[in-house]
């Protein structure tokens, strides 16, 4: 006996069942947190060609392999120096508690890189536990101090987000609690908007003018970063070089958001490969590779993903979603007095489970990595999360300079694109790398 | 690109021959130091980021027109244009004193925290936008969007108002006396308490104006997009 067939349509499958019927209920977009969760070309799609015959290579733990990474060197008098290309995104104190920003920086500092503050304004612990802080000027301006941009080592400023490029940002009233509140200027608990466009300037040529007023302001002395959501990167990218940046932060579509429509996170801006070969050819294109550094973000999980993005041409990477998860997000427990202690039960409660949690917006973080909630934030211990995060990003540098050695470089910054090729078609042609066993790479010549 | 070099005590620019950035430098590092608490600048010609990023009890004159961010992130010094400014006059200021004799271009005291900011002619488009406490009294008319998105401070407007005045205004409040082309996305007129008279009264005294706070009227946020909800849809 066998019962009924039942067969779910291709268009209109269950997940879009639910997608319509939720809005004919309710009458409201969905609003979550992390990256886009549909699969796009990504890291994963390319390979090393390791040494060989017609490659040398070191010997993986013995023989130096430089990381240390210059940032910021076109006009600043004091660029970012960095022990490792592996740096922390940026990420509000809203998002994030106070006590996840503590461990970023703690963390940061350990391993000699950078850490790097979001919207709503420099928190005091985090300047104190970063030896390295880069401040975001966002379209918002909220909690922007100038007295905090003498205080940072660098300043990034916001055009977009690979999440929600275009979209500006929302902190949902459950976060805004009154600490929140008080740096953002706003009333407690209300639904938050952040701007999508810079108040005081609109277009490139009013970017120039802009740099240069925060490069007054710093005497020259601190690198500015531009960082944009992934959409027109080749554009884009020329454009910030003409504005003026030391550093460009090209953040592709699966980065983070702590807030955004699901429309956007999934059918707004382009994979993080497209995106960077984007950009460095629109380096090339200028003669400015090593002149204006690049970093790339959006999706960045392990040694192989910064090695692939270094081979393909980025200086530094910025992760953020992986440095969450380090910290816990995700995980089915939490950590109090050193013992592990369940948080299915509140997982549950938010209709979700650890692998599948994108509630960030809920301010219900069961992890308490993303919430503002005074008894929530307590499951991160600062101490415990930086090491944590410590561990994390020595794993991915090991990996990276494992793979830089076996591609016979001293250097990290040595990877280049030759020493990558491509499993799909599709990859070999976002990043411009040959098709595995063959000199294809779709769209060029030859 | 920093200028190192030692900086002679001086009470005077002029930018036909000094360097923007050695008066920068001036004002950021040297002044307050010298015991120079009045600077006077020649020839602006419209240079961009004149005497932005101050912090100190300085009192700058400058004569002529300027371009962007002129006092931009000002923090405690009275800085006055005596001409034009371009976009982003007192853009971010936190406090101090900022007064242009002339017309004021886009998004003058956009962001700005603290402080007054003063424009004895009219201001253009987004006046205001994005404010955060300063106050920002113009003696003419503002431009479109003017307060958008205001979360704090007052904004008092002697002559007329351009399209959606205060669009998505949180806690900010508008006095304005001539008339309004149209009211932004959640912005209402409201009536004039005592409170907002006596306000008003001292503000247009700070600025020199002799307006009677009678002839103005408040606008305010109607708070109905404070919270996400589905009938707003094309509010947000």
């Amino acid at each position: 006996m066998t019962g009924p067939q039942l067969e779910e349509s291709a268009g209109f499958d269950r997940s879009t069942i639910d997608y319509i019927q939720r809005a004919a209920a309710t009458g409201l977009y969905e609003i979550r947190g992390l990256g886009a969760k549909r699969r796009v070309p990504n890291f994963d799609d390319l390979l090393f060609l390791a040494a060989s015959l017609s490659r040398y290579p070191l010997e993986g733990y013995r023989e130096r392999c430089v990381t240390k990474t210059l940032l910021g060197t076109r006009f600043a008098t004091r660029p970012i120096e960095l022990a490792i290309p592996i740096t922390v995104a940026g990420m509000s104190f809203g998002a994030l508690s106070a006590r996840v920003k503590d461990a970023l920086g703690r963390a940061a500092t350990e391993v000699g890189t950078s850490t790097t503050t979001g919207d709503g304004g420099m928190t005091a612990e985090e300047r104190a536990s970063s030896k390295t802080l880069i401040y975001q000027c966002l379209p918002s301006r909220y909690g922007f101090d100038p007295d905090d941009v003498r205080r940072a080592d660098a300043i990034e400023i916001v055009i977009g987000q690979g999440a929600k490029p275009g979209g500006g940002g929302m902190l949902l009233g459950q976060k805004v609690n009154p600490r929140v509140a008080r740096m953002r200027t706003l009333p407690e608990g209300v639904d938050q908007r952040s701007a999508s466009r810079h108040p005081d300037w609109t277009g490139p040529d009013d970017l120039v003018i802009k740099i240069k007023e925060l490069r007054e302001i710093t005497d020259w002395e601190k690198p500015i970063y531009v960082k944009v959501g992934a959409t027109r990167v080749f554009n884009d990218v020329k454009l910030a070089v003409h504005a003026g940046a030391d550093v460009i932060v090209v953040d592709g579509m699966q980065g983070g958001t702590a807030a955004t429509q699901t429309v956007f996170i999934e059918h707004v801006g382009i994979p993080t490969l497209a995106a960077l070969r984007q950009a460095v050819d629109a380096l090339d294109d200028l003669n400015m590779r090593g002149t204006v550094q690049l970093v790339i973000s959006g999706g960045i999980r392990s040694g192989a993903d910064v090695a692939k993005a270094h081979a393909m041409g980025a200086d530094a990477v910025a992760i953020g979603q992986g440095v969450l998860v380090a910290l816990g997000c995700n995980s089915d427990s939490y950590i109090a007095d050193g013992q592990h202690v369940s948080a299915l039960e509140d997982y549950a409660k938010l209709g979700t489970a650890p692998g599948f949690c994108h509630h960030c917006h809920t301010g219900k973080c069961p992890v308490g990595v993303t919430t503002q909630d005074a008894a929530l934030e307590l499951r991160l211990d600062p101490a415990v999360g930086a090491k944590r995060l410590k561990n994390y990003f020595k794993t991915v540098n090991m990996e990276l300079t494992t793979i830089a050695r076996a591609c016979g470089k001293q250097d990290v910054h040595h990877l280049e694109k030759e020493d990558l090729v491509a499993l799909t078609v599709e990859a070999a042609a976002m990043a411009g790398v040959p098709l595995a066993g063959t000199s294809w790479i779709p769209g060029r010549p030859g | 690109m920093a200028n190192l070099r030692p900086l002679l005590r001086r009470s005077e620019f002029d930018l036909a021959h000094d360097s923007l950035r050695d008066l920068n430098l001036y004002l950021h590092k040297q002044a307050a130091q010298d015991g120079v608490s009045q600077i006077e600048v020649k020839n602006p010609d419209g240079a961009h980021s004149i005497a932005c990023g101050l912090d100190a009890d300085l009192d700058v004159q400058i004569h002529g027109h300027v371009g962007y961010y002129v006092a931009g992130m000002n923090k405690h010094a009275s800085v006055t244009v005596h001409g034009n400014a371009g976009p982003g006059a007192a853009e971010n200021m936190m406090s101090g004193r900022v007064h242009v004799r002339g017309f004021a271009s886009t998004a003058a005291g956009a962001s700005a925290h603290g402080g007054l900011l003063i424009i004895d002619g009219d201001a253009s488009l987004r006046c205001g936008i994005s404010l955060k406490g300063a106050d920002i009294v113009v003696g003419g008319s503002v431009g479109s969007f003017s307060a958008f998105m205001a979360q704090a401070g007052r904004i008092v407007i002697c002559g007329d108002a351009e399209d959606a005045l205060g669009d998505s205004l949180y806690e900010a409040v508008i006095y304005v006396r001539g008339k309004v082309r149209s009211l932004g996305a959640d912005a209402r007129f409201e009536p004039m308490a005592d409170a907002d008279r006596a306000a008003l009264k001292a503000l247009l005294a700070q600025s020199g104006l002799a307006h009677d706070p009678a002839e103005f009227r408040r606008v305010a946020s109607a708070k109905s997009l404070y919270h996400w909800h589905a009938d707003a849809d094309q509010e947000y």
